[in-house]
């Protein structure tokens, strides 16, 4: 049902690329830095501009406005930016989120009225988590969600991401740097060369 | 009573004082000399120039004549506006941006000041229209340049927040709210703090030229104030275009951020 459909995108010099990743899937996406792979999500993101076409489910990118889009495919940049003083200044409504969720990424209601300023660069990556699944996204792009976070953070992480992904039947394209991290989250993982070209390493393709 | 006439021998006084100054500066080394000459070179050049030019256009006031005018300082002007930004939508359109604001802001209010308010006939008597629109577009200059530099330097600076706020969802209207905000209000504190302090701290240079000339105090306070509210409206209206054309062409259809637009000057 809420299949993300990558057809034939180009971006700059690269591309095409064409990719389906079904709900609860999670596709790995490793390869050179420098290689394309933050571009390509913010291809998909529909931040930059791109050829081709991009589906989620029922939802073709250029029928619908950019903003809805975003919200639908949501993509969690390598690094959050924070432009409110306090953290629930970032939320629509910080005290509506569920409890559990916040529990489990380690905070309680109270990190709602904490300044930016004093937050470590994990505690900022696991609120930026919170914050891009409020919007309830149909579907998730992952830009190495996991670089700024303590061994214990990235398996609660880890497992977080994976629940939303089955919970919603969301696609997901995680990623990361670590072969292992992608061995343990992915269902197949691609390659991606210094030239942008993509080769399968493994798994299934299709649904 | 007319105004006591200047003869070469007062601006030459005048002029050996900067002269003082220039020797100051070369003792002390701070290298401002060659700027002090050059620049008071230009005044004098400058001024008596306009003087001659204004000389004919009040002999003759033809309506061709004045539009002219008027239509040469709009382009020094939008010139102007472009040379003060330190990144600047490239191309022709950066400079069509900026003198279209000032245009449709200082010649509108310009326009009505002089046909409705002043009322002379003809009602682009240049003794009134070329100081008025002087005054007018000198100030919405300021405006938008302060404005349009502050805005494109922001979103340079906080491009990072801007794509994270349109990556959650916000349409670049949203995302871009604080920062054409402070933009527009940049813009407008000169003037604004020109009002509060109108008569407190200086006397307006247009009210001490009118006194020198020999208008009594309060018709110069009248004019003064009427000039205030004019360059009030005119720089609010021309800023508030400029930052509005400014973030459309920034962004593109999709809400996207697109700062290849800009280039370093």
């Amino acid at each position: 049902m809420s299949r993300l459909e990558i057809d034939n995108v180009t971006f700059r010099d690269h591309g095409p690329y064409s990719l389906e990743i079904c709900g609860r899937q999670c596709l790995g996406l490793q390869g050179a830095s420098g290689s394309g792979k933050t571009l390509l999500l913010r291809a998909i993101a529909d931040l930059d501009p791109h050829g081709g076409s991009l589906r989620l489910g029922s939802m073709l990118c250029s029928e619908v406005p950019a903003p809805l889009w975003r919200k639908s495919v949501a993509l969690l940049p390598a690094e959050s930016s924070w432009w409110q003083d306090t953290v629930e200044g970032h939320f629509h409504d910080f005290s509506s989120l569920s409890a559990g969720l916040l529990k489990q990424l380690g905070f309680d209601f109270e990190v709602g009225s904490w300044q930016i300023s004093r937050l470590s660069t994990g505690e900022k990556q696991r609120l930026a988590i919170l914050r891009v699944l409020e919007n309830r996204p149909g579907a998730l792009l992952l830009d190495e969600p996991t670089a700024s976070l303590d061994a214990a953070n990235i398996t609660k992480v880890e497992q977080l991401l994976l629940e939303y992904g089955r919970k919603n039947n969301a696609p997901l394209l995680w990623v990361s740097h670590d072969p292992e991290q992608l061995d343990r989250v992915a269902d197949r993982s691609l390659f991606m060369h210094e030239n942008g070209e993509l080769t399968t390493l493994g798994g299934e393709d299709g649904c | 009573m007319g105004v006591k006439p200047l003869s070469p021998l007062d601006l030459s006084l005048a002029a050996t004082l900067v002269l003082l100054l220039g020797i100051l500066s070369w003792r002390l080394r701070l290298g401002l000399e060659k700027r002090l000459a050059i620049s008071a070179l230009r005044t004098t050049v400058q001024l008596l120039f306009i003087g001659q030019v204004l000389r004919v256009l009040f002999s003759n006031a033809s309506f061709l004549f004045v539009f002219a005018i008027s239509m040469v300082m709009l382009i020094v002007a939008g010139r102007e506006v472009v040379v003060r930004q330190h990144r600047r939508i490239r191309g022709f359109q950066g400079w069509l941006l900026g003198t279209g604001s000032m245009f449709v802001s200082s010649f509108a209010v310009a326009i009505f000041a002089l046909a409705v308010i002043i009322a002379n006939d003809p009602w682009y008597t240049p003794q009134y229209a070329i100081p008025l629109l002087g005054m007018l577009l000198g100030n919405t200059m300021n405006g938008i340049a302060l404005s349009m530099d502050r805005m494109t330097e922001a979103l340079w600076q906080q491009r990072q927040i801007v794509e994270q706020r349109l990556l959650l969802g916000q349409t670049s209207r949203e995302a871009i709210h604080e920062i054409r905000q402070q933009a527009m209000r940049f813009g407008m504190i000169p003037i604004i703090n020109a009002m509060a302090a109108a008569g407190l701290v200086s006397l307006p240079g247009m009210m001490t030229g009118q006194i020198l000339g020999g208008s009594s105090p309060m018709d110069a306070v009248k004019y003064q104030i009427l000039i205030m509210f004019l360059i009030c409206a005119g720089t609010g209206f021309g800023v508030i275009t400029a930052i509005t054309l400014t973030s459309r062409k920034l962004f593109d259809d999709r809400d996207r951020l697109r700062l290849e637009v800009l280039e370093k000057s």
